[in-house]
């Protein structure tokens, strides 16, 4: 083979790559074009303010909205962080900062697995432990199996948070004589405020995307509720209820409602670009303030 | 009064002898009660994620116990027939659909997924690889209900209408022996292939990522090498840096089929729900998790509520053992970078 043929090879391939990215890209394009177009016609006033009701209720033509779905979503999602919250941020925390204890290792690979396991299989547990001893699917079950969902998400992320935190910032409080837990709350916590929250905001963005678990737990409910003791209505869940029914205007608020997830994944997640990216430019700035000086010395 | 507190509970962990040794010189302040208390609630909190881990395996096992006591473990798993209304329960249908999907998912997004980590790393000016990491990232990101709800109303017709209908016209007329595989019926609206197609749609950016690492792990000079011995800038590619990456894309790999077995949304609304075996490429079938989203609702009797949950158990054992293989891999590769 001579080098012409050896170029024309690689150039040859090196296309197929560029064809290939294309025909990954391009469908990501066409999902979220489709669910704009055909989720824009579904917006209106009605949308927000009306409750599902029965399919007769779309047939004849009355306003139906999605109102039951979207307040249920935040109040299931609500409860669910704050279960969460501790245990995730807390995990978060034991990996991080005590990286040496025996358990931290442990804890790692724990939350990665957890992070790749079936959302539906969290909500199998949640409907063993709550649904089937308080006695029906209601609204706190779901928040319980969204929980299960959050922590490992929420640890993950405090972790990766922390420990782009500059080590010097440690260092300066412990020369200050502060306590171990004083350096973590006042000083690594305030300087990871923002990527925490992001990663917080990222976890609910992730768990109110999911429909599987609250099949199982919060069940869903035609009409609005606020009772936390009974099946309550969510976004994703009632998609799927909505992308199977056989009704067209129930399609139609289907897309509704996926714009509207779409609307607030993308939401967070350029939020959370943002701000994971400024806090990543900040440690690499400080690494190079800290290489400058050794060269200097 | 804090020193006495810490000089009561002077017995510690052999791992932390260090520790022990130091807080006889260290300050008082360090020998306060504050961080131990501090530390106690962090792992008793942090226990939450065994609980959830360990919890979830034993939990699905306890609750599915009736149909594992009534069919027995192996032969509930290799059970071909599901019938809840005559009450025989057995996995195998679900377990043929799971891997079908996954694995075909796997087949199709492999090497798209390469291609686009090669593209990214190696080809592509700064802008277009932070372009298509952040769509893919996004890609990933968007919930699985609303890629279920675009394939159900634009993507499953238009396949079916352009490309099975086709397809299945000419075995009709050319190749009968493909028939009993691609479904004597004619494809329906909800089949196996257009699900496994979106299930590879949705696993790509995870396997594009982890793929994406490993070759970002290859070393300088692996490359530097091959240049140096005249090869062409593909060559560079898979004389020096895919091999040196290969592991770390099987473990990318395995991770991604992890993600496939346990996809459930975009599958259970597309893959059209029969338990009867034999599943063909068109027609309808039935995965681990959509089995459970499809007949949890309204599943009433007692045997059937437990296999379902047996179901799961058994989603739960492989998605833990791919997850474990594939972390095992990981780590070795990490571990040889190091030396």
């Amino acid at each position: 083979m001579n080098l012409k043929l050896r170029y024309l090879r690689g150039n040859i391939l090196q296309g197929l790559s560029v064809v290939l990215t294309a025909m990954v890209v391009i469908p990501l394009v066409i999902i979220i074009v489709f669910v704009v177009v055909n989720g824009i016609g579904a917006m209106s006033v009605d949308f927000f303010t009306q409750e599902l009701g029965s399919p007769a209720r779309a047939m004849q033509g009355k306003p139906t909205g999605l109102v039951a779905a979207v307040v249920g979503t935040f109040i299931i999602d609500l409860i669910g962080l704050a279960i969460a919250l501790p245990f995730g941020i807390a995990t978060g925390i034991l990996m991080s900062e005590f990286p040496d204890h025996p358990f931290a290792p442990i804890a790692r690979i724990l939350v990665s697995t957890l992070n790749g396991m079936p959302a539906v299989l969290m909500g199998l547990m949640a409907y063993a432990l709550v649904v089937k001893n308080t006695g029906g699917f209601s609204a706190i079950s779901g928040a319980v199996a969204l929980s299960f969902i959050m922590v490992p998400i929420i640890a993950r992320t405090t972790e990766s948070v922390l420990r782009i935190t500059p080590w010097v910032l440690r260092e300066v409080g412990l020369s200050l004589g502060l306590p171990r837990w004083r350096v973590t709350l006042s000083l690594v916590f305030p300087a990871a405020r923002a990527g925490i929250i992001t990663g917080i905001l990222l976890a609910f963005a992730r768990a109110a995307g999911e429909a599987a678990p609250l099949l199982l737990t919060s069940f869903g409910n035609n009409y609005l509720s606020f009772k936390l003791t009974e099946p309550m209505d969510s976004l994703p869940q009632r998609l799927y209820s909505l992308a199977i029914s056989p009704y067209k205007q129930w399609h139609t608020l289907g897309w509704g409602g996926a714009i509207i997830l779409l609307l607030f994944v993308m939401i967070t997640f350029f939020i959370g670009r943002a701000v994971v990216g400024s806090l990543e430019k900040r440690a690499q700035t400080l690494n190079q303030i800290k290489q400058e000086e050794k060269t200097n010395e | 009064m804090s020193s006495d507190i810490t000089a009561m509970t002077t017995p510690e962990p052999a791992s932390h002898g260090n520790e022990a040794a130091l807080g006889k010189i260290l300050p008082p302040i360090y020998r306060g009660p504050g961080d131990r208390v501090f530390k106690i609630l962090i792992l008793v909190m942090s226990a939450a994620i065994i609980f959830l881990a360990l919890g979830t395996g034993i939990i699905l096992w306890l609750e599915g116990m009736p149909s594992f006591q009534a069919y027995g473990y192996w032969d509930f798993l290799v059970g071909t027939q599901w019938d809840p209304i005559a009450k025989i329960h057995g996995a195998w249908p679900f377990i043929i659909g799971t891997i079908v999907s996954s694995l075909g998912a796997i087949a199709l997004a492999l090497i798209p997924a390469i291609a686009v980590a090669i593209f990214v790393t190696e080809f592509a000016p700064k802008w277009l690889a932070n372009f298509i990491n952040y769509t893919l990232d996004l890609l990933a990101a968007i919930p699985s209900v609303v890629i279920g709800l675009w394939a159900i109303f634009n993507f499953a017709p238009i396949i079916r209408e352009f490309i099975l209908f086709p397809i299945f016209r000419w075995a009709e007329a050319n190749a009968t022996w493909l028939l009993p595989i691609i479904g004597p019926d004619g494809p329906s609206v909800y089949n196996l292939v257009s699900s496994t197609i979106i299930l590879a749609l949705m696993i790509v950016p995870y396997t594009v990522a982890l793929a994406r690492d490993a070759i970002h792990l290859v070393p300088r000079e692996q490359r530097e090498a091959a240049w140096a011995l005249g090869a062409t800038r593909w060559e560079v590619m898979e004389m020096a840096v895919l091999p040196y990456a290969s592991s770390g894309i099987i473990a990318g790999v395995l991770l991604s089929l992890a993600r496939a077995l346990g996809e459930t949304m975009a599958v259970a609304m597309l893959i059209g729900n029969s338990n009867r075996l034999p599943f063909t490429l068109f027609g309808p079938a039935a995965t681990m998790p959509s089995v459970i989203i499809n007949e949890f609702r309204e599943a009433v009797e007692p045997l059937h509520l437990t296999s379902l949950m047996a179901v799961g158990f058994y989603l739960f054992l492989i998605t833990i053992i791919m997850n474990f293989a594939a972390t095992f891999i990981q780590k070795r590769l990490i571990k040889g970078r190091a030396l």
